[in-house]
């Protein structure tokens, strides 16, 4: 009944300079394993076309994304429909080496946060550094979003990508649209 | 009386009249007035009453340090409390009231405490505890309850809004003083991330108001030359109306900018905390000038002598036609120098020093001021405004030698650098001999991370008060917060020499305690230079008892003003030097932040986070009573229209094991384990054998921490041979699988074991009753469920109505029972095509209560019920669960020792009372005789109990003494209203203890 699954907010917009956008079903696949282990980088270039990320790093190409999580860790992002066939691929291309496989795709909720001012609205939430400077395209940030753990990277200018736990994502998106409201604009970056 | 000069005020603009309100009454200012300045000009001296003795008080400093001030503002959902006049910008419209009044701010009844000054002496608080003893309960502490806090508690929901916001610099510039500028001039050039803060809504400080010129320009002009520099550098950013708050440890720093308080009419956040990453702060913070202490140094009229400066400099505000200035140093004579020159008099300038031949005293001979050396203000004459001063030599007791009529006092006792947020991090403080004041000590700074200081004081608040000694100190600070040599020079500037000031802390010199009990020291705590010279006596030799005992800087201005004036007449009364007394602490904040800004966002539906599962919206739609779990709502009950909550439990438990109920267990903690070396990590993590556990089965176990108390307990289903699935508790997802990783990378990081924890993955759903297997081969099976094929404790990946789904046979109801997970997108779909196909069995939801109902007939225990921390599963009965053949798990060692191997320790039974009714929930069983406090002596308790529908009767757990073997036996259990209730030992399985319903 894949047909009747829906993301955790519906891809619910709050509109406005800076426009906050729940953006629906995501595939994505928790994968982990020794990162320098040959074998993962040529499964994961089978599969997905992308390189290996360099720590905090996030390769990203058409509907995939590679992304660093820890040094033991990476975060696969595809269409949705696609996860399980990439999460069974990538378990038989792994299986002569120790690894974790699992799709984790329903676990999680992305939002996008587009227009000028997206950084600032983000930095009145997150401790991390989004100075343009310190988090450039290329790089996935883990961290805090105000009581909740997030990932987030620069997408293209004015233009970011958010990842938090599925069962948070209403608080997440409250979160983002206050924090983005006309009349809070910083002036900061 | 005060009010507006014809001319003059460099911060207002008298083309843009405002009005105001103060007690209702209509007034005007003019845009760039603070509240402070409009009222002064309006000639309202009287702004409030003191705390204590409700003495009457007007302005005495013109910015932050304004102890008197504090006014009620706003109304309604925007009404806050004690708000500084001097730092509140004027608007169009703007309410303020005064506090600490009644019935009105002239006739005020409260002022009898003024009369009764010798009973509220210091520490009179702490007095009356000891005596006389009833007194306290029944008179003092009523009156002192009523006449306590100064504004009124806001009532209304606050409408504002806040928020933070994140900075992360290489240099944080606290204070947009010359000092603060010319610091930032430096370290900007450097390109790197530069951020400038000042608390006013102005740059430049006090420069502008003081004359100063620099590099031969008045200081205006070089002042908007840096700010165009400094923003002509794209590294390097401005915020005025921001204030450092406070400074932490690793460069963390709090500013707080005010958005919204001078135009609240705009749809933006009112303050913003800005929570400050900076690899080095400079504070420039500024200096504070000190009053003197005389008699009468608090009626309206007394002010700094700076701060009359800046009213009549910034705003062209005359606090009276005729001003007497005291003082013991040169800088105030800039004021009566100022008076002169915008046309006001001043009959003369007192000063306690011998002489006074600075270019200053002579500037101010030369306007043709009258300047009496060596003498003192004998006392200040007026009630609720100034009327003039007696004049005494300040040598002697203070025989007035001489009266002068006037309306204003300019007082200035010297200047005290603005240290706090140097000290706030550890900073440490040098006795400046030469100007009287603590300084920051540059060898004792606050350290970093790198065990390097990370913070530098600059200018005033350094002790550096001449302008180009100044500036030179702003680019000194900038080279040691980079350390390195910044490019360019600092500019000079037209300092005036000043001759040394004299300390002065009680004028005249010999005033009896008459006198002294009429000094001030604190002005909105009421602490009088009697009051510490009392502590001491009393033997309080420390500064911070004293500070606590007399209440000194203990009001909401933290005494900026009176803490060097207090601690030096401590000093002296002890006969000690004042760097041996020291100071109290400094802590953040420097003035008060708002309650808004620090919770920030967090206000409303964003308070905190609500985690909801995919069949959340749904049992909100059914009118779910809620109960938190964590972060989580879980339905407690679904109540139909008219039911009470208890007959919605009993009804969802009666019609779950009567045909079909359902629950959403989706919150359930799922954690998955693999690797080659799973199995033997499973052995550790429980105390029972998993290892052992078949692909396609599941199994119960129970989990301890190392010191051998049970933690967690749940289902774990084997997925294939390297692969295992734990469930969790609900609460305890996220620590099981922080606690999981701890042992992984801590202790056995050599052995091949990934987790993942995927409970948000999945929407669970226990199908619960007899007719569970029915609806859903009714939905539709891919693969046989039958008792056969699926029997209890299996579980298996099907397909049920077309949903992937994982079917698990366990049961925690001791029905026939199915969790089914399903990917948490088709959650809710699932859980609709269940509802349709189970119409046909009166297909019910049940909520939390129903599910510990349900388990508690069956006698299954429930982590944090029969558990609390201290229990081991040997307690409960679950011996069976703790595998003897294993030589290790996590807990097996704690569990040895004497205590915990003890058969005295209180064991699980089940309880029924003889009447049927319920036990109390916590009631203790009493046993014989009583402790040393005169306490019954105990030897049981009750850890869940419940009315049973099932049973129709009251069912109980409890830990007991010897229990198992005490079976029949009736013990009496406490009850709140002091009675005792009667209970009997069972078996703690009530329902089925065959197992043969969920068998089937």
């Amino acid at each position: 009944m894949s047909e009747l699954a829906i993301s955790a907010l519906n891809e619910a917009v709050s509109a406005g300079p800076v426009t906050v956008r729940e953006l629906g079903l995501q595939g994505m696949i928790t994968l982990r394993a020794d990162l320098s282990d040959k074998k993962l980088a040529s499964a994961l270039k089978a599969l997905t076309g992308l390189g290996m990320p360099a720590q905090r790093g996030i390769e990203r190409e058409g509907d995939f994304a590679v992304a660093w999580m820890s040094p033991d860790e990476l975060l696969i992002l595809c269409p949705h429909a696609q996860a399980p066939k990439l999460e069974a691929d990538l378990a038989s291309k792994l299986k002569t080496i120790h690894h974790l496989v699992v799709n984790v795709s329903d676990a999680r909720a992305i939002f996008a946060i587009e227009g000028q001012g997206a950084r600032e609205a983000l930095a009145k939430v997150t401790p991390a550094d989004l100075h343009p400077e310190a988090l450039r395209e290329g790089e996935l940030r883990r961290s805090r979003l105000a009581q909740v753990a997030a990932a987030f990277w620069i997408e293209g200018e004015d233009s970011i990508r958010l990842i938090c736990f599925r069962s948070v994502a209403q608080y997440v998106f409250d979160l983002l649209a206050m924090s983005a409201k006309e009349g809070g604009e910083v002036g900061y970056f | 009386m005060s009010t507006r000069l014809a001319r003059g005020g460099r911060l207002i603009d008298r083309r843009k009249q405002m009005s105001f309100t103060f007690n209702g009454k209509r007034l005007k200012g003019f845009a760039g007035d603070t509240l402070a300045s409009a009222l002064l000009a309006e000639n309202q001296m009287l702004l409030g009453r003191s705390f204590k003795y409700h003495r009457p008080r007007g302005l005495v400093a013109s910015g932050a340090e304004e102890p008197n001030a504090l006014m009620n503002l706003g109304e309604g959902a925007k009404f806050e409390p004690n708000q500084r006049a001097t730092t509140t910008e004027l608007f169009d419209g703007l309410a303020a009231q005064s506090q600490n009044h009644w019935p009105s701010l002239e006739y005020d009844i409260g002022i009898v405490n003024n009369y009764a000054a010798r009973f509220l002496s210091a520490g009179f608080y702490y007095k009356t505890f000891m005596w006389p003893r009833p007194f306290w309960k029944h008179v003092f502490e009523p009156i002192i309850r009523h006449s306590a806090g100064l504004g009124r508690a806001p009532k209304a929901r606050d409408a504002d809004r806040y928020e933070h916001f994140y900075a992360h610099v290489d240099l944080l510039v606290i204070g947009g003083g010359i000092a603060g500028l010319q610091a930032a001039l430096a370290a900007g050039k450097s390109g790197k991330r530069v951020l400038v803060i000042e608390q006013t809504a102005h740059w430049g400080g006090r420069a502008p108001v003081d004359g100063v010129e620099i590099a031969g320009k008045p200081a205006d002009d070089w002042i908007s030359e840096s700010l165009a520099a400094l923003e002509a550098m794209p590294n390097v950013r401005l915020r005025t109306r921001t204030m450092g708050a406070g400074v932490y440890d690793h460069g963390y720093v709090l500013a707080y900018e005010r958005i919204g308080d001078h135009q609240p009419e705009r749809d933006a956040p009112r303050h913003r905390l800005w929570r400050i990453r900076a690899a080095r702060a400079i504070t420039a913070t500024g200096a504070i000038e000190r009053p003197l202490s005389f008699v009468g140094n608090d009626i309206p009229g007394v002010m700094l002598a700076a701060s009359l400066r800046d009213y009549v400099v910034n705003y062209g505000v005359s606090a009276g036609d005729r001003t007497v200035v005291v003082t013991n140093n040169d800088d105030a004579y800039r004021t009566a120098i100022a008076l002169v020159e915008a046309g006001l008099s001043v009959p003369c300038i007192i000063d306690a020093r011998p002489q006074a031949n600075g270019i200053l005293p002579q500037l101010a001979r030369n306007l043709g001021i009258s300047v009496k050396t060596g003498s003192a203000i004998a006392a200040v004459k007026g009630g609720k405004r100034v009327t003039g001063v007696t004049l005494c030599a300040q040598a002697g007791e203070g025989a007035v030698t001489e009266e002068i009529a006037c309306e204003a006092v300019a007082m200035s006792g010297g200047w005290s650098p603005v240290v706090h947020l140097w000290s706030h991090c550890g900073g440490k403080l040098l006795w400046d001999e030469d100007h009287a004041c603590f300084r920051p000590d540059p060898a004792r700074a606050p350290l970093s991370h790198d065990g390097a200081a990370f913070v530098m004081a600059a200018g005033a608040a350094n002790g550096a008060f001449a302008p180009s000694a100044v500036l030179a100190d702003g680019l000194r600070a900038a080279q040691d917060a980079f350390g390195t040599k910044a490019e360019g020079t600092a500019p000079s500037a037209n300092d005036m020499a000043e001759e040394p000031m004299l300390p002065v802390w009680i004028m005249p010199q010999g005033a009896p305690v008459e006198k002294r009990m009429k000094m001030w020291l604190d002005y909105q705590n009421d602490v009088k230079v009697a009051d510490v010279q009392l502590a001491a006596r009393e033997g309080y030799e420390s500064v911070e008892h004293t500070k606590r005992y007399t209440t000194l800087g203990m009001a909401t201005d933290q005494g900026k003003l009176s803490n060097i004036n207090g601690l030096a007449t401590l000093a002296d009364a002890l006969n000690a030097e004042i760097p041996q007394v020291g100071t109290t602490t400094f802590r953040p904040p420097y003035t008060p932040i708002s309650m808004g800004s620090i919770g920030g966002e967090a206000r409303g539906e964003i308070f905190q986070p609500l985690r909801r599962t995919p069949i959340h919206d749904w049992h909100a739609e059914q009118g779910a009573h809620w109960e938190p779990v964590g972060y989580w709502r879980r339905p407690y009950c679904f109540p139909r229209t008219g039911e009470s909550h208890r007959d919605a439990v009993n009804r969802e438990i009666l019609a779950t094991r009567g045909s079909l109920g359902v629950l959403d267990a989706s919150t359930l903690g799922k954690i998955i384990v693999k690797g080659p070396d799973a199995a033997q990590f499973m052995d550790m993590l429980y105390t029972n054998m998993m290892s052992s556990l078949k692909p396609g089965k599941c199994r119960y176990g129970l989990m301890c921490s190392e010191n051998g108390f049970l933690m967690d307990d749940g289902v774990v289903a084997r997925i294939d041979d390297e692969t295992f699935l734990v469930h969790t508790t609900t609460g305890g997802a996220d620590h099981i699988h922080a606690h999981m990783e701890d042992w992984l990378q801590c202790e056995w990081w050599d052995w091949k074991v990934y987790t993942a924890n995927v409970t948000e993955a999945w929407a669970q759903v226990a199908v619960v009753g007899p007719n569970a297997r029915k609806v859903l081969e009714k939905l539709g099976c891919s693969t046989d469920i039958s008792a056969e094929a699926l029997p209890f404790m299996s579980w298996i990946e099907a397909k049920i109505g077309g949903f992937d789904a994982r079917i698990f046979r366990i049961s925690f109801s001791g029905e026939l029972s199915f969790e089914i997970a399903i990917p948490a997108s088709q959650g809710r779909a699932f859980w609709d095509a269940l509802q349709e196909a189970g119409a046909e069995f009166g297909i019910t939801p049940y909520g939390t209560e129903a599910l510990h109902v349900m388990r508690a007939e069956k006698g299954f225990i429930m982590i944090g019920d029969e558990t609390d921390g201290t229990v081991i599963p040997q307690d409960l009965g679950l011996g069976w669960a703790i595998s003897k053949k294993k030589t290790d798990y996590l807990g097996k060692r704690a569990q040895q020792r004497s205590h915990m191997a003890s058969p005295d320790r209180w064991q699980l039974v089940g309880l029924e009372t003889l009447d049927g009714s319920v036990l109390q929930d916590g009631a203790y069983a009493v046993a014989d005789g009583s402790n040393g406090n005169g306490q019954s002596n105990t030897q049981g308790r009750v850890t869940s109990t419940y009315y049973s529908p099932t049973l129709d009767k009251g069912i109980a757990m409890g830990l007991v003494l010897h229990g198992p073997d005490r079976m029949g036996e009736v013990l009496e259990f406490t009850q709140l209203d002091g009675g005792r209730c009667k209970a009997k030992i069972v078996n703690p399985v009530f329902f089925d203890p065959e197992g043969e319903k969920q068998n089937v």
